[in-house]
């Protein structure tokens, strides 16, 4: 985290994806914070995607990281429950970045405050100009997506005092910089 | 100020706030379950230490609901984690599955899906079980780690579903970063017609402002009719706020909400004092929509989302494979005995089971009676397959073995709250969403109907 660019590979979906469709309910018994399930977490990222819509799957066997870094959506993505399974799925899986027309607020909220991923609006639908498997760059300081051939940057919506936290790896991590919580009791 | 102005600037300890201002309140209850409490447990740990304690173990309510009646073992180990964290810090409030404070909880598959399988504290689904329990109280802050937790807005509490980080920053200080969210304003006026219920008049609602027509919103509820809907209605309408995207669902408090809410703290031993909040009559709305209850029909939500509205009787060509009525928005009292009313003396035409919300829920149906006949009975006769296990169940699909749950393609109807691909297990199971009234007239029928054709005296 914190590096100004991040490029890689970019997976396509389209509206309202789900917290059930990122991660799937049957493996919500998976603990998030005991390591071994956190990284099986990532291997069922978006594994409740129907197969028929999404042939190409996020992780191919189960095998993380998956080859993306930049999920690429339509409205409304994360939408449904406030499971955090969801966000730290994605970040398990090897994503970095998630571009959406619009976001669910849980699911947002839930991406800083684990600090596990980016959730970046887009300003125009880009979903439908973009497919899965191609090449992109997104510019954390100039907040901009661009494809890998091609000189067009497509402008994103500032996070604003929001990076930040990602930045600083999630919300105690910042909470500590503003003071509003002491460092660990082990620490001090 | 709206009614979530007003609540978050008391909490903050603020003469006033504006809508996108962000503010540290101090949160009254934390509700934590299965499902999202171990992996707040961890990261409460790492953050605050081994050692740590919870800001206030009596304001901690544990809930576990989600996936119990289940083989999975690393479903009933969570529970076990819930206990020995509960044990650890002194929680009041643990609903567990087991009497046991030392035990662990193992479900019995031999035992089957129908007979009760657990202790005397046991809650069930916890939206629910919070209000019966005397946890929801007029002009508080309650936040959960699940995203229904918006149903205690019924209550004029500040409800909303967080994470488990958020969840684990307040364990450790007992306060919570929110923005101040707008404020759409709901006009409820008239009385809804027969065969028409609250689950109708939030489905007539989301599907006209959108699946993310609340998105970062508060949705507040006024108007006349408000005073001709129960505490049920209003929990179901505030429960499905989260659909349209909403931080939060609000009602204003009357006599109702205090009645309840002051036996329930009586009942349970929570009593403490509340203070309600009303908006003034200034406050500044981000849009008003006013909904005629009378017009309100049995409403449908069909999939892929809870926003794509139909009316039932446009639907009677869609075939059913299955009937579903359960969770914390349609496994209550009432819905049971809406549905009771339709189907008594007749037959289910198609796979229906019933999951009520609460062991306390299975009590009343056992003991209320309907023309003579307890309302269990009415339902098991009919060809429901009830269980006495309450917890949400299908609702979610959860674990392969979860009662009820959707293992193959199929279309079902619902009384629950989502329909997105998957939701209620099988990623090409179909849900249709709808009120307990037309879940049964549909039931009985395999197909959807509009349960004013079914409505019986």
């Amino acid at each position: 985290m914190g590096r100004a660019i991040i490029g890689g590979k970019a997976y396509v979906v389209g509206d309202n994806i789900d917290t059930d469709q990122i991660i799937p309910a049957q493996y919500l018994s998976l603990v998030p914070t005991i390591r071994e399930e956190y990284e099986r977490l990532g291997s069922y990222a978006l594994s409740g995607l129907p197969v028929e819509r999404y042939p190409q799957r996020l992780t191919e066997a189960g095998r993380v990281p998956c080859p993306y870094r930049v999920i690429i959506a339509g409205r409304n993505f994360g939408c449904g429950s406030s499971r955090e399974h969801a966000p730290i799925a994605l970040g398990a899986a090897g994503i970095r970045v998630v571009i959406a027309e619009s976001f669910a607020r849980i699911f947002f909220r839930n991406c800083l405050a684990t600090g596990e991923l980016y959730p970046i609006q887009s300003s125009y639908r880009l979903n439908d100009g973009f497919e899965t498997g191609d090449v992109v760059e997104v510019d954390l300081r100039s907040t901009t997506l661009r494809g890998a051939n091609s000189s067009c940057g497509y402008p994103l919506t500032p996070l604003g005092e929001a990076e930040k936290v990602v930045a600083a790896g999630g919300l105690f991590h910042y909470a500590r910089r503003m003071g509003l919580v002491r460092e660990r009791s082990e620490a001090s | 100020m709206t009614l979530t102005e007003k609540l978050l600037a008391r909490a903050a300890g603020k003469k006033n706030v504006a809508s996108g201002e962000t503010v540290l309140v101090d949160v009254d209850v934390l509700m934590t379950h299965d499902v999202c409490g171990p992996g707040t447990i961890g990261v409460f740990k790492r953050e605050f230490g081994e050692t740590a304690r919870v800001w206030d173990p009596d304001r901690v309510v544990i809930i576990p609901d989600h996936y119990i009646f289940t083989t999975d073992q690393r479903s009933n180990r969570n529970v076990d984690i819930l206990r020995e964290f509960v044990r650890e810090q002194g929680i009041r409030h643990f609903y567990d599955v087991i009497d046991d404070p030392t035990g662990v909880w193992r479900f019995d598959p031999s035992r089957g899906p129908l007979a009760a399988q657990f202790g005397s504290r046991y809650a069930g689904v916890c939206h629910i079980a919070l209000a019966e329990k005397g946890h929801t109280r007029p002009g508080e802050v309650l936040v959960g780690t699940d995203s229904h937790t918006c149903t205690a807005g019924a209550f004029n509490a500040f409800a909303t579903g967080i994470g488990n980080t958020d969840a684990a920053f307040v364990l450790g200080t007992g306060k919570i970063l929110l923005r101040v969210p707008e404020t759409m304003r709901f006009m409820l006026d008239g009385a809804m017609g027969p065969g028409v219920m609250a689950k109708d008049v939030i489905l007539h609602i989301i599907g006209e402002i959108g699946f993310d027509g609340a998105t970062y919103r508060a949705m507040e509820f006024g108007g006349n009719g408000v005073s001709g809907l129960d505490i049920d209605d209003r929990m179901t309408i505030a429960n499905m706020g989260v659909e349209a995207g909403a931080k939060n669902a609000i009602f204003e408090a009357d006599a109702q909400t205090t009645a309840f809410v002051d036996a329930r703290m009586k009942e349970h031993g929570t009593t403490r004092p509340y203070e309600a909040v009303s908006p003034d009559a200034e406050a500044k709305y981000l849009s008003t929509l006013r909904v005629d209850l009378a017009e309100v029909e049995p409403t449908v939500a069909v999939p892929p989302d809870p926003s794509r509205r139909a009316a039932a009787r446009d639907l009677t060509d869609v075939k059913l494979d299955r009937a579903y009525i359960g969770s914390c928005t349609g496994g209550k009292a009432s819905d049971f005995l809406a549905f009771a009313s339709i189907v008594q003396g007749r037959q289910v035409k198609i796979d229906t089971f019933g999951v009520p919300a609460t062991p306390a829920i299975v009590a009343s149906l056992k003991e209320s009676l309907l023309n003579g006949k307890s309302v269990w009975d009415i339902l098991r006769d009919a060809g429901v397959r009830m269980t006495e296990n309450p917890g949400c169940a299908a609702c979610l699909g959860g674990p392969a073995d979860t009662f009820g749950r959707i293992n193959e393609p199929m279309k079902c109807i619902s009384t629950t709250n989502r329909n997105f691909p998957g939701r209620m297990g099988h990623p090409d199971g179909q849900v249709f969403l709808a009120s307990p009234y037309t879940v049964a007239a549909s039931a009985l029928a395999g197909h959807v109907a509009d349960p004013r054709d079914y409505l019986q005296s």
